[in-house]
């Protein structure tokens, strides 16, 4: 019937995808879009895109309109308002645009001119799966291919002769059966691992918890697209680790003293254990204010880093989020010891709107 | 797209129809289409017609439509466009007195559109015009490609409310290229003062200079009136801009396209309230006094309850429309019109006044053949109207950040609401010089009655229209009651008080 709205839509939805690409930088700073997640995709808020026209500004113009009250009496505030307008022209509504994860993350890495991750240990674990691609003359009924069956008759019949072009019935004997057979396809699987860690100690506030909060979702959004299987795991630290779920993660805060090591060993004791890591792609991210407990502590993690987790992993990243109360210590340890180590990256994290340059960093190497 | 409708609705159908004839509505045939919702929504972000040019802004209505729908936030009830044979769409699902008071309502608006004068100039077949505009801007985007095709109709679009808002008796525009007039009009005029002949030595009393310097200035003033372009400021931008801006074949069409349809609306949006007031008037009429049943009359009432319901503080022109007219029917049934009326001083004398004349009905009829919203209100809407109806004035208190009512004297009433409908709420914007410091630039002029433009919206807008100009383009407007000069030079926006 009607095939053009169709198309319209398309087309519209098109331009806004345009658009939250052009603003993506606004959006990965601004965090309004983590939690509005589904499954499979993100809602986000865009305005309504209008075409510019001269019109007038509204706050000057009043209005007329009917009902009880004295002179003065309010009518509500400016947006309520909005309909007296509206009555007879458009008002404005902000759209909810769905974007599959996909989706976000090729504009994440358009924007961002992210290298494809390139897995470790291809085809070290694989998964297998039937494909029917061949032809055998043996084999189930079920299988029976009818075409080729037929074509096998008919050139037996016509080459001893007991074809009659008037009279085209062919007969197939057993000889003539085929029948499809499948072949077994081993296909590479990469999986990945992603360990966050997080010093919730007393001097983490919620302005860096936000800050973490917004730069994981778009760390996962990348990894994701590129592996097909993912886990996530949460620690938590002060002086001593806990594994957590994803909530208590991001909502927990706690006080006291930090030993970034306790949370290392926690992350080195969970990878040994449960991930073998020639059939995994580790990332492990750990987000702290730089501050911790002693110089000893701090050469106990490095030497950790160095003997088995970083080995271990496809990428080690450490993000250091600034607050009030942190020396920022911990992120020049790090890059002092590590100078020559592509696996470990390191990053400092000012406020919201170097969460923009800091994925840059974390995510450019394309490990 | 042809839905019969089912046996029921087609009696309904054949019944109002004869009802409203016999009541005198005067309308095209009408074809009721019974569809779904996607399908109501589909033609409503196309405006009513199923066949227009491809553009992303019906797509956005579709999005919000559908979506308005599936929430449960709105519904479309009634969709009727202004061509011959008129259609109209019913909604399935919905019950069958909806179905009725619907088609009761249209045949409201049939009449209106038929017969008020300000639709006599709007094409009748519109819906294939429509078409046809579609089929011409697909070949250019097949020719040209689908973004090119699409920028420029969006350039054209955010210009599109600066055509002459109420003439809608001029359909061709009759702007011509002043350098024809300039070179006939020159001949005809005298080049130098007139002389009279005298001897040289009473030259300067017969010829005194004074006199002579005047009248050559005088020349020299009706010369520079010639040159100028347009000779009169011209309302219709978007014809000046058709005929003098260096646009390509394809892009005048595009642009003739867009005038056309926007001529084309130009009368519905004049006659929003009287239009609706007047199918109010005859759905409620013809459903009160005929067809409803007594077991429809709980939801006939839920639904027209909800159609002329108005929040406080909100007009609906609905509500607004059908009081009025039926405050001026009762008014010429009464007699209370006229010399008489008018004088009498005694208000209770005015309140039981009854000459039972019985004027109302021919009244309203010829009220829907000749006016528009503003000449309407203007006409109609008294003193004891407003109270009745308890309107206000309301403005924006900056203080508290709220709209506030602010006043219930009528004619202040009537003086907002005038003005809030001239030229349908938009500023009015004059080509005032399409050769401006004579480097052929395009001088705008917005003739400010009170209200700033929104000044974001309105760069935006100059540099759309200096992508059609190709020279730079300038807006004198005022803002906070100093004037100023806006311009774009392809570059950057300058500002500067005038």
């Amino acid at each position: 019937m009607i095939t053009g709205i169709k198309r319209d839509h398309q087309r519209f939805k098109q331009i806004v995808k345009g658009k939250i690409k052009q603003n993506l930088k606004k959006y990965m700073t601004q965090g309004e879009i983590i939690g509005r997640q589904g499954k499979d995709y993100v809602r986000i808020p865009v305005h309504q895109i209008d075409l510019p026209h001269f019109r007038f500004g509204q706050r000057q113009s009043g209005g007329v309109g009917s009902g009880d009250g004295q002179p003065g009496t309010s009518l509500g505030q400016e947006g309520e308002q909005n309909g007296q307008k509206a009555g007879s022209s458009e008002g404005e509504h902000t759209l909810d645009v769905e974007v599959t994860l996909q989706e976000l993350a090729e504009m994440l890495a358009q924007e961002l001119e992210l290298p494809r991750i390139q897995p470790k240990g291809q085809g070290s674990l694989s998964s297998q799966k039937n494909k029917y691609t061949g032809i055998h003359n043996v084999g189930p009924n079920s299988l029976r291919h009818l075409k080729r069956t037929y074509r096998e008759a008919l050139k037996r019949q016509i080459i001893s002769g007991l074809y009659d072009p008037k009279n085209p019935v062919i007969v197939p004997i057993k000889r003539d059966f085929r029948f499809r057979t499948w072949k077994n396809i081993q296909k590479p699987q990469n999986n990945a691992l992603i360990v966050y860690m997080m010093d919730v100690s007393g001097s983490m506030g919620d302005e860096q918890k936000e800050i973490v909060r917004t730069e994981s979702f778009w760390i996962d959004t990348w990894i994701r697209s590129n592996y097909k299987d993912i886990d996530i795991r949460y620690i938590i630290h002060d002086a001593a680790a806990r594994e957590v779920d994803e909530n208590t993660f991001y909502h927990t805060r706690e006080s006291g003293g930090t030993l970034i090591s306790s949370a290392y060993k926690l992350c080195l004791d969970l990878i040994s254990k449960e991930y073998p890591i020639d059939e995994w792609n580790i990332y492990v991210f750990h987000f702290s204010d730089g501050d911790n407990w002693s110089a000893e502590d701090t050469k106990l993690c490095v030497d950790l880093l160095k003997a088995d987790l970083v080995p271990k992993c496809n990428l080690f990243c450490y993000g250091q989020v600034e607050s009030r109360y942190g020396s920022g210590q911990f992120i020049k340890d790090l890059m002092e010891n590590f100078q020559e180590e592509g696996r470990l990256v390191t990053s400092k994290i000012e406020n919201k709107e170097a969460i923009y340059r800091s994925l840059k960093e974390f995510l450019g190497k394309g490990k | 797209m042809r839905h019969q409708l089912p046996p029921e609705l087609h009696k309904a159908h054949q019944e109002i129809r004869e009802i409203a004839r016999g009541y005198g509505l005067n309308t095209f045939d009408i074809i009721f289409e019974l569809v779904d919702y996607d399908e109501i929504n589909e033609v409503a972000a196309l405006g009513g017609y199923p066949t227009r040019y491809p553009h992303w802004r019906f797509g956005m209505e579709y999005d919000y439509l559908n979506k308005s729908y599936t929430y449960g936030l709105q519904k479309i009830y009634e969709l009727v466009i202004n061509n011959d044979p008129c259609y109209a769409y019913l909604q399935k699902g919905n019950p069958v007195v909806d179905q009725k008071l619907v088609m009761a309502h249209v045949y409201g608006h049939c009449d209106f559109f038929k017969n008020n004068m300000w639709f006599s100039q709007t094409n009748r077949k519109m819906l294939d015009e429509m078409a046809n505009h579609a089929t011409r801007i697909r070949e250019f985007q097949d020719r040209l490609g689908v973004e090119v095709v699409e920028n420029f109709i969006d350039q054209c679009l955010s210009i599109d409310n600066l055509i002459d808002q109420y003439s809608v008796f001029k359909t061709a525009t009759n702007t011509q290229k002043p350098s024809l007039l300039l070179e006939e009009r020159e001949s005809e005029t005298p080049t130098s003062a007139g002389r009279f002949q005298s001897k040289d030595y009473l030259e300067n009393f017969v010829n005194p200079r004074s006199y002579i310097d005047e009248q050559e200035k005088k020349i020299k003033e009706g010369q520079d009136k010639l040159r100028r372009f347009p000779l009169k400021p011209e309302r219709d931008v978007l014809a000046f801009l058709i005929n003098f801006a260096p646009l390509e074949g394809w892009q005048q069409e595009i642009l003739s396209i867009v005038r056309e349809e926007a001529y084309y609306f130009a009368p519905q949006a004049a006659t929003k309230i009287m239009n609706e007031g007047w199918a109010s008037y005859w759905h409620s009429t013809i459903m009160t006094q005929h067809v409803l049943k007594d077991s429809e009359v709980i939801d006939y009432a839920d639904h027209h309850s909800g159609t002329v319901s108005s929040r406080p503080g909100q007009l609906n022109p609905y509500k607004m429309g059908i009081e009025l007219f039926r405050d001026i029917e009762e008014r010429w049934n009464k007699g209370k019109f006229g010399k008489e009326y008018d004088e009498c001083e005694d208000a209770g004398v005015k309140e039981k006044w009854d000459k039972q004349v019985g004027l109302g009905r021919q009244k309203i009829f010829e009220v829907r053949r000749l006016h528009n919203d503003v000449t309407f209100l203007d006409s109609f809407l008294n003193e004891e109207f407003c109270v009745q109806q308890k309107l206000f004035t309301y403005g924006f208190n900056r203080r508290t950040g709220q709209y506030e009512i602010v006043d219930r004297d009528w004619r202040k009433v009537k003086n907002q609401l005038l003005f809030s409908l001239s030229n349908f709420g938009q500023p009015i914007i004059l080509v005032e010089d399409g050769n401006f410091q004579n480097r052929g630039e395009l001088l705008l002029v917005h003739q400010h009655e009170g209200l700033d433009l929104e000044f974001d919206k309105a760069t935006e807008t100059i540099k759309n229209i200096f992508s059609l100009w190709g020279r730079p383009v300038h807006l004198m407007t005022k803002y906070n009651s100093q004037a100023k000069l806006l311009s774009y030079d392809g570059k950057e926006i300058h500002e500067k008080d005038a």
